[in-house]
């Protein structure tokens, strides 16, 4: 093993954290907004728009993040020509799009599993759907899906990684390059590796405080 | 007050409510019961549309609330409902199950609000229990926080739909007192229980219900005393 090579390029290392972590952030927030309207969309009245809804799930589900990132950079400019879109926000919209639909799945579980009577005795008290589900099913259901969201959230994280291939110069793309540039083939990437535990590491711990606060105002 | 007309119901192929007709007056204890899966509950549950029916008219101080652009939400704010498994909303504590639909959906102050919890939990007796959360009281209390949740819409009717079913017996009586306290107050109730003791003695009225059908119908003592219908009889044999 030889790490003498840190010395030279520790910067690589250190910019590609930073963009992975833009990524990471981005595809978190964005998706959990898209999730939470995808998750909308599917519970509607309308049939198509539900129908709208299940098709997108079941399509980011049943396909690779890789093709789907490749559809994105290559058909999104082809859609829009003359558009300049930057590699980066390409790769975070693929990440969020792809998060979004395993969030819509998370929430939709989350919701089922609060029990029926919560929005009957919502609905009861003379609440309309929406309060019911926004202040008495809502709540619930995110106290459930915690734990499940968080190892959404660090499947991102770990997915920013799949960019590289469009060229966003994020962690394990620097990573190529300083393996190229070293002839080193492991040492690098157990560099890359020991920085996505701790960006992992962190955010597990994070979720790990929120969730023990839900759960302290649940009993007195 | 409320007024059923021929009132079917069908989950599916199987039809749980064969024409129900009933009227219940201003003030009127009704006591709802019948075997188990005979469709009472389904009824109760009818009266403030948790159960859409599939066919006949249910009006409400003669508002026909099965018709198409009734706001339902306006009607069930004046039918209070009590659940069979009290259905407290756990992630709020007691203080806040009472207050958060009076804010809500009648835009009561925060203040004003929360004295009328006060004042509903003194009458059911659980004042010290004001912040407490749900999952640390006992089945008996839930269900009569749940009361004093309903109550806090000041509804015009209380619907029970077997309230002291799912309590362990030393719980019952606490909240069947509650009742108690309530039907004598003047509140309009229809309760489905299986508590023949709270029938006899509260009712002003009982319904038997079979098959989908009221099968007998009468005041408490003559109903008890000399029921007529031969599957009345036959349930009360069993039951008493």
């Amino acid at each position: 093993m030889n790490f003498s090579f840190l010395g030279t390029y520790y910067q690589f290392f250190i910019t590609g954290i930073y963009i992975t972590i833009i990524l990471a952030l981005i595809a978190v927030v964005l998706g959990s907004i898209l999730g939470v309207a995808l998750t909308l969309l599917r519970r509607s009245k309308y049939k198509v728009v539900k129908l709208i809804g299940d098709i997108y799930v079941e399509f980011i589900r049943g396909t690779p993040l890789l093709a789907q990132i490749y559809i994105i950079y290559i058909g999104v400019p082809a859609l829009f020509s003359g558009m300049d879109i930057p590699d980066l926000a390409v790769g975070a919209i693929a990440l969020s799009l792809n998060a979004a639909a395993y969030i819509s799945e998370t929430i939709r579980s989350g919701i089922e599993a609060v029990s029926k009577g919560q929005m009957e005795a919502a609905r009861s008290l003379g609440m309309s759907q929406r309060t019911a589900m926004f202040d008495i099913i809502m709540p619930q259901a995110f106290k459930n899906i915690l734990p499940a969201l968080g190892n959404q959230f660090i499947g991102s994280i770990k997915d920013s990684s799949i960019v590289s291939v469009i060229g966003v110069a994020e962690l394990m793309y620097e990573t190529t390059i300083v393996r190229g540039n070293t002839a080193l083939g492991l040492e690098p990437i157990l560099v890359a590796s020991l920085g996505y535990l701790v960006l992992t590491f962190t955010l597990s711990r994070l979720l790990g405080i929120v969730e023990r606060r839900l759960k302290t105002s649940d009993r007195r | 007050m409320i007024v059923v007309k021929d009132l079917h119901k069908s989950f599916g192929k199987s039809e749980v409510l064969k024409g129900i007709d009933v009227t219940i007056k201003k003030g009127e204890v009704v006591v709802v019961i019948g075997p188990s899966g005979s469709g009472k509950s389904t009824f109760l549950r009818c009266l403030n549309l948790l159960e859409t029916p599939t066919s006949g008219n249910i009006s409400v101080n003669e508002q026909d609330i099965t018709a198409k652009k009734v706001n339902i939400d306006k009607v069930r704010e004046k039918m209070g409902m009590v659940f069979q498994q009290f259905n407290l909303f756990p992630h709020k504590n007691v203080s806040q199950n009472i207050c958060h639909a009076p804010i809500k959906v009648k835009g009561l102050k925060a203040p004003e609000a929360k004295s009328l919890a006060i004042e509903l939990l003194k009458k059911v007796g659980l004042l010290e229990k004001v912040e407490a959360y749900p999952s640390s009281l006992s089945g008996g209390q839930q269900q009569r926080i749940a009361i004093a949740r309903a109550l806090a819409m000041k509804p015009e009717v209380m619907l029970f739909d077997e309230p002291t079913s799912a309590l362990d017996p030393e719980m019952v009586g606490e909240v069947l007192a509650v009742m108690k306290g309530l039907a004598k107050e003047g509140m309009t109730m229809v309760v489905v229980t299986h508590e023949m003791g709270f029938a006899k003695e509260v009712g002003d009225r009982i319904l038997f219900i079979d098959q989908g059908k009221i099968l007998e119908e009468n005041n408490p003592k003559e109903f008890f005393g000399n029921p007529k219908h031969p599957r009345t009889i036959d349930f009360l044999s069993k039951v008493l």
